[in-house]
């Protein structure tokens, strides 16, 4: 499976991740490469084998309605980049 | 005082228990060295002198108090991975270059209670992807034992550290080998717990379904005292299992007569360093002598461990790493145009090339058309691997194996091709996709390097494995070699 | 040309838990922002969500009161997108395995009765808010809202007309407030919805290309803005032109939906299991003693008003439309001990025009059911007459007392003594000699004018059917 420089860049902005040109082709080697390697996994039948998407096959724990955390906004946002008015600031979202 | 950095954390436990040394002098030993030595190791991103004397001289008054636990007052090096409040925690990466975690990891929680010293947060892969440390923003890792080879990684720089004993012992996380791998280049004792046993609450996720913590220690007595810490039931981590304490420590004396060890055929095939085979081979005759009995047995899709896991970490990753989007906390890139900027540009700056890789692997994978291609797929070779160990541990008590395919290699020499980097986490990796616990101990060297070897049980048997590598380490010293450089 | 309307409503339903769906945070509407987000909601490196039992339950409380299956194992999913509300860069849902799968719900529309199946209903957590005041050219983030849990209720295109989507919606709306589950207030975006909209022509079986309208929190909305894009699609298609899958948007100032074409860009979710969390499975232990704390629903109370109070369906319809109410109406009748129609009509009538005209709900009415129900009660026993109870309950609302205080207080008890009846009346027989010659010389309709005056006279006091029958031998010739 070889990824073209024009699939790179979709799946780049999907994830959203700035790509510089340059590395463009390099990525794209790289990334067929794994995806090469990987398509190992195709030469074993798996026709009847159920997914496994964690190792110990145990059910969600609950927890209680309860209310445990106090406001911390102070401290959560002085390690945010930039806020004002209590409120994390983005460029406009445009709707 | 000079020599308190040979001592063993059992034995350390014990001066600081008769009143031999005091903490704040124990600590002031470590920070000594870390200062003497690092700099030729690079296995620290931070160094929390101040803060690591403080909780020095309240281990030394709660000890006074007489009111210490067994290892209050022992230093530790804290991979940069688990959050620290108030202390800059990296995870390695630009994009958390300056990240002051306002909360504590479980496992810091636990050391803390404990009484524990931190010396301060070791190097690592960015965001534990990686095999050999070069990854991290903050540079590369050292190995003791050869300054121009690799520690191994993700946790490069607690390997190094507690190799070149600038630290009792310390913390890694391991998803795919991260504590194994390097503990094996670096001649040191570590140990992957069970899926479960140690909660991930505040431990940066890398692969969620993959990652445990554990500890990296010297010797094996070490890494169970150290479990008997960390390991519990935490409510906050939904993954974590509701099991009583148990004592690691309990077995760690008993007989190994009888004991069967399974030697799986298929990890002796190409790409096995034969030094490293006959390393293997010669620790499992110490085994026969102390009364185990080893037989050939065999784990079938283990060649499909590595594919398998380079979708499954890649996709878990692709999405844990998304909330890194320069909004609320980590990198942000100057002046964005606009959102869209915001997020190309704060996480194409903030991730290095190899977390970027395996995003867009992981994105790939998931994505519409490939899902079940990849994603799928690999889940259900996750299923069979997992059937493989459940068949062998029917015949057998543990398996055994070399930890890595080589003794630690040059820096650079795999970083041009992730593949073959990839490949250097052969035997671990399955451990992790079935989610049983794991070992490795220094079992040889190979042209003055270290050898590990692998010691796998089966689900909840710590214990068992722990009392196997420990009987192996009174009848061998390989443990107790030190790298010369750091003596 | 013969149009057929096909819709399918996906209602976003908060649930009424104190704290978050996967976080011990707050759930309050209104505070300060950001005050309610912990290290959880804000997704900071290493945080886990842990699953609220209480969200669990009101789901499985919605999906045996809309008689569907409860999914013994269900899956939470990763959506993954980024958008600066949505704090992790992915949203915590059920994608696969929802936890309540294939029900229904009857809907009334007019005289007839429908049943509109409900597809499935998962539970997944709420995104913040971006605030669009001008911050310097950006936007402001409020992650209060992060993490409050939602019912996803996802229906089956059974609806034909933007009416039916009303009446299922409502029914929906009832249903939830009923199980309280929902506080149902659509102001505070409590209770939303999405409105998947296609036309065809009659006849055909393929569906159209549907349209999804977000951002519809009012019923009033649902119906307009289903409306517009009814006639956009069918004006779109008979102009020659075809209707395009994207999601549009309803401005309730403008009237129409518009394309929200920006965001619907790179639309690849990647949706997999949560690996955060474990599968969550359902015992049926836990299925039944949820079950057996279930209210009396709505359909149920309904037929039970009609069979108990001999109630037509249109008043037992009004009466159960909220619990408050339908308690409201049952305490009333218990304390009056019957008389169910008359209560009623007290309860559908002036009580609900006063509450209407101050826009106020039953639980905030200043008559109490002990109020009304006293009030009644005077009614029946003959103290007061039908005209002057109207006056008895509006003192009432005004907070005058209880009906006898006011009735003591205004000196509003009937007459009911023949002699002071038979005054008045010939008083008005006498200040009207030509009504009484027109209504002796066989002008029977005025028999009503007497009644009014002597009424008049009498101040309204007077009991109704003694002065009928007095006036009907008085003004014999």
């Amino acid at each position: 499976m070889a990824l073209s420089q024009e699939e790179v860049l979709a799946i780049a902005r999907l994830a959203r991740l700035q790509v510089p040109a340059e590395r463009l082709p390099a990525l794209a080697r790289q990334l067929s490469g794994i995806l090469e390697f990987v398509a190992q996994m195709n030469a074993v039948d798996t026709g009847n084998v159920e997914p496994l998407a964690h190792p110990l096959e145990v059910s969600a724990r609950m927890r209680e309605d309860e209310v445990t955390e106090p406001d911390r906004r102070a401290e959560f946002q002085a390690i945010a980049p930039a806020v004002e008015a209590g409120l994390y600031l983005v460029p406009k979202v445009i709707e | 005082m000079a020599e308190l950095h040979h001592l063993s954390l059992a034995e350390l436990a014990r001066g600081l228990a008769g009143g031999d040394f005091s903490s704040v002098e124990l600590t002031r030993a470590c920070l000594q060295r870390i200062e003497a030595h690092d700099r030729k190791l690079n296995s620290f991103i931070t160094v929390t002198a101040e803060q690591a004397l403080k909780q020095a001289a309240e281990a030394d008054a709660r000890r006074r108090g007489g009111d210490a636990a067994p290892l209050t007052g022992v230093p530790y090096a804290h991979k940069d991975i688990f959050c620290t409040r108030g202390v800059r925690t990296t995870c390695g990466s630009r994009m958390l270059e300056n990240f002051i975690s306002p909360y504590d990891a479980t496992v810091s929680e636990r050391f803390n209670a404990a009484g524990l010293v931190m010396l301060g947060k070791t190097n690592m892969d960015e965001f534990a992807m990686g095999s050999s440390n070069e990854t991290s923003y903050f540079g590369p890792v050292r190995n003791p034992w050869n300054t121009d080879c690799v520690p191994g990684g993700s946790s490069g720089g607690t390997a190094a550290a507690v190799a070149a004993r600038l630290a009792p012992f310390g913390t890694g996380t391991d998803t795919g080998g991260s504590i194994r791998q390097p503990a094996a280049l670096c001649g040191i004792t570590g140990i992957k717990p069970t899926y479960g046993c140690v909660s991930r609450w505040g431990m940066i996720a890398f692969a969620s379904s993959l990652d445990q913590g554990g500890p990296m220690t010297r010797t094996v007595e070490d890494a169970a005292l150290v479990l008997n810490v960390i390991c519990g039931f935490d409510p906050r981590d939904s993954t974590s299992l509701e099991r009583p304490p148990e004592d690691y420590a309990r077995d760690l004396n008993a007989s190994l007569k009888g004991l069967r060890i399974g030697l799986p055929k298929e990890y002796f095939g190409a790409g096995l360093d034969p030094a490293v085979a006959d390393a293997v081979h010669a620790a499992m005759r110490e085994f026969e002598k102390l009364g185990a009995v080893v037989r050939e047995i065999s784990l079938p899709n283990g060649h499909l461990s590595i594919p398998a896991y380079y979708v499954v970490a890649p996709a878990e990753c692709s999405s844990n790493l998304s909330r890194f989007d320069g909004v609320r906390y980590g990198h942000r890139c100057d002046k964005p145009k606009d959102l869209m900027d915001l997020y190309c540009r704060s996480r194409g700056e903030g991730f290095g090339p190899e977390v970027q890789r395996r995003i867009l692997i992981g994105t790939y994978a998931l994505s519409a058309g490939y899902y079940d291609a990849y994603y799928l797929k690999a889940q259900k070779i996750r299923r069979l691997i997992r059937d493989d160990f459940a068949r062998a541990f029917k015949e057998v008590d543990l398996i055994a194996g070399p930890t890595s395919p080589t003794t630690a290699f040059k820096i650079g020499e795999k970083t041009s091709d992730p593949v073959t980097m990839y490949l250097s986490d052969i035997y671990t990796i399955a451990v992790n996709l079935a989610g049983l616990p794991g070992m490795s101990i220094p079992a040889g060297f190979v042209n003055d390097l270290p050898v590990g070897l692998h010691i796998i049980g089966n689900y909840f048997g710590e214990a068992r494995m722990l009392n196997a590598a420990h009987q192996y380490q009174q009848a061998t010293d390989w443990h107790e070699r030190r790298p010369a450089a750091f003596a | 040309m013969n149009w057929e309307t096909v819709i399918g409503l996906e209602i976003h339903a908060q649930l009424l838990t104190r704290s978050k769906i996967f976080s011990g945070a707050p759930t309050a509407f209104g505070a300060e922002p950001n005050t309610q987000a912990c290290a959880i909601d804000l997704g900071l490196p290493g945080v886990l969500p842990v699953l609220n039992k209480e969200a669990v339950r009101m789901a499985v409380a919605f999906g045996l009161a809309v008689n569907a299956q409860i999914a013994p194992r269900s899956v939470f999913a990763r959506k993954n997108y980024f958008y600066p509300d949505l704090p992790k860069g992915y949203q915590i849902s059920q994608y696969e395995l929802p936890v309540v799968a294939r029900g229904s719900i009857r809907i009334a529309i007019g005289d007839s009765e429908k049943i509109i199946g409900i597809t499935r209903a998962h539970l997944e957590e709420d995104a913040g808010k971006s605030l669009h005041e001008d911050f310097h050219g950006m936007s402001g983030i409020d992650l209060n809202r992060a993490g409050t849990p939602l019912l996803e209720i996802v229906s089956e295109p059974d609806m034909r007309s933007a009416k039916e989507a009303v009446a299922y919606m409502k029914a929906i709306h009832q249903l939830v407030r009923y199980l309280k589950i929902c506080d149902g207030n659509m102001q505070e975006g409590s209770f939303r919805c999405d409105a998947n909209v296609s036309v065809r022509r009659r006849g055909e079986a393929k569906l159209g290309t549907r349209c999804e309208i977000k951002n519809l929190n009012s019923f009033r909305f649902v119906e307009h803005a289903i409306e517009y894009e009814i006639q956009r699609q069918i004006e779109l298609i008979e102009g020659g032109g075809k209707v395009v899958q994207e999601t549009r948007l309803y401005d309730p100032d403008k009237h129409e939906t518009r394309s929200l074409r920006a965001k619907e860009e790179a639309n690849d979710y990647r949706y997999f299991p949560d690996p955060d969390l474990l599968p969550l499975v359902i015992e049926p232990a836990f299925i039944e003693s949820v079950r057996e704390s279930l209210p009396e629903l709505p359909e149920a109370r309904r037929e039970r008003f009609m069979t108990q109070y001999a109630l037509s369906p249109y008043d037992a319809g009004v009466l159960t439309a909220s619990q408050e109410l339908a308690d409201y109406y049952e305490s009333c009748v218990k304390l009056v001990g019957g008389e169910a129609k008359l209560v009623a009509n007290w309860v559908m009538g002036d009580l609900s025009a006063f509450l209407n005209k101050e826009g106020k709900d039953i639980t905030q009415s200043p008559v109490s059911p002990e109020l009304l129900s006293g009030m009644i009660k005077r009614l029946i026993d003959k103290t007061i007459s039908g005209t002057i109870a109207k006056k008895v309950f509006e003192l009432m609302w005004a907070g005058e007392g209880d009906a006898d205080q006011i009735i003591e207080k205004h000196g509003l008890k009937q007459v009911t003594d023949t002699g002071a009846i038979e005054k008045a009346i010939a008083e008005v027989m006498a200040e009207n000699p030509t009504q009484l010659e027109q209504y002796r010389s066989g002008k029977g309709k005025l028999f009503g004018f007497f009644v009014g005056q002597v009424m008049k006279k009498m101040q309204g006091k007077a009991a109704p059917d003694q002065v009928n029958a007095l006036l009907k031998t008085k003004l014999q010739p």
